[in-house]
């Protein structure tokens, strides 16, 4: 049987990817959120996961509004990085690990969740900035991964309640693989942050304080919102809770706190890394 | 009938009535993940929004480079983010033009968010 090791919370905004790109992690402006991640980074050279389930939101690399699923499930061999329009570098492959991929897929029609799946599918700055924040120094990636992109762009948007039985599905599914993979699960995005309309900058110190709190030890209470009750306390783009909310169901059972970071701002973000470890 | 929608101050959510009006708007700004259109919309504006046959509302907001018009066009600000790219300008620009800040004020209105207990 699988083991589920535990869950990996981080911010994606694409300025990291900048600064890593031009080895700024130590300036002043960085350096409290990187500050955030040798824990995290020790924790998983310890764990030696085999596996990462990553649930992220696509901003526009894979999908368009042509088709926009509300949640999207790779089963690809290979996930690659492609240009994304502002200069980031393209950052190399990752491995899928199509079996664990489609056993997800069986489990969760199973269980009613009309998903998308994708056997092709490019990853951008939302999974690609937390592998390079988690594993900083490897020349290649050391785990697979499956990736779970959860619409956060056009409304409707699923709801917090739908997203956590989500993950709790996924828990199930990992669960019940026969394989003795170690697999982390990683929820990417957040904390508050807004990057359009007149509200543009506004973050929520409370509400974040709120999401840290309560992630680990009460998950329930962050779906008691609705997602734009989420969007009105957390900003447009704070709804990226959801990839949060749902990574921490697919964590499953009681977990401990390991590491915690939150430092305002990076870019228009309050950013933040949490690490929760299953117990 | 449409349920009474949920009023945000300061912000629109991207719903299917604004995913309707701004898909032209938003196709165009897609095709910006390729250098190659990029390239081709800086040498002729023009012939590149009648390509994706933006509405003249879609347009004018691209021709002022007005962020907040664009987004009344329907326009989402991920996409609209890979237009601003092109002229090098960062999501916090975005944020100070939105707002009616200089981009130095709004970066330290920011930075003051995080000075505070």
């Amino acid at each position: 049987m699988a083991e589920i090791l535990g869950g990996v919370f981080t911010s994606h905004v694409p300025a990291i990817g900048g600064a890593i790109a031009k080895g700024l992690q130590k300036d002043d402006y960085w350096r409290p959120f990187f500050d955030g991640f040798p824990a995290i980074s020790e924790w998983l050279s310890e764990k030696k996961p085999d596996i990462a389930v990553v649930f992220y939101n696509d901003h526009g690399l894979n999908f368009f509004l042509d088709k926009m699923p509300t949640f999207a499930v790779g089963a690809a061999p290979q996930y690659d990085n492609a240009d994304e329009g502002w200069g980031l570098p393209v950052c190399h492959s990752l491995k899928g690990a199509p079996e664990f991929s489609w056993h997800l897929i069986e489990h969760l029609v199973g269980a009613d969740f009309d998903i998308t799946t994708c056997q092709k599918m490019l990853v951008d700055h939302a999974v690609m900035v937390p592998f390079q924040l988690l594993w900083p120094d490897a020349k290649e990636w050391p785990v697979r991964v499956v990736p779970i992109a959860i619409n956060t762009v056009q409304h409707p948007l699923p709801s917090p309640s739908r997203c956590l039985a989500l993950g709790h599905a996924v828990h199930d599914a990992i669960e019940e693989w026969e394989g003795d993979e170690r697999v982390v699960v990683v929820g990417t995005g957040g904390l508050s942050h807004q990057l359009d309309g007149e509200r543009a900058g506004f973050l929520n110190k409370d509400y974040d304080k709120f999401c840290l709190d309560s992630l680990g030890p009460s998950p329930e209470a962050l779906i008691k919102d609705t997602s734009l009750d989420i969007i009105e306390k957390a900003g447009s783009q704070g709804i990226e809770i959801l990839n949060w909310i749902a990574a921490r169901g697919a964590v499953g059972g009681r977990v401990v706190e390991k590491s915690r970071n939150y430092h305002i701002p990076i870019s228009n973000t309050a950013a933040a890394s949490l690490l929760l470890e299953r117990v | 009938m449409h349920a009474e929608k949920h009023a945000i101050p300061g912000t629109t959510p991207f719903d299917g009535d604004m995913a309707r009006r701004g898909y032209e708007l938003n196709a165009m700004c897609y095709s910006f993940n390729d250098a190659e259109n990029r390239k081709a919309f800086l040498e002729d504006e023009d012939a590149y929004c009648d390509k994706f046959n933006l509405t003249e509302e879609q347009r004018r907001a691209v021709a002022a480079r007005d962020v907040l018009a664009m987004i009344a066009a329907g326009g989402n600000i991920y996409y609209l983010a890979k237009l601003a790219g092109i002229f090098g300008l960062s999501v916090q620009d975005l944020g100070a033009q939105q707002t009616g800040m200089s981009v130095d004020d709004f970066k330290a209105k920011l930075l003051a968010e995080g000075m505070e207990a």
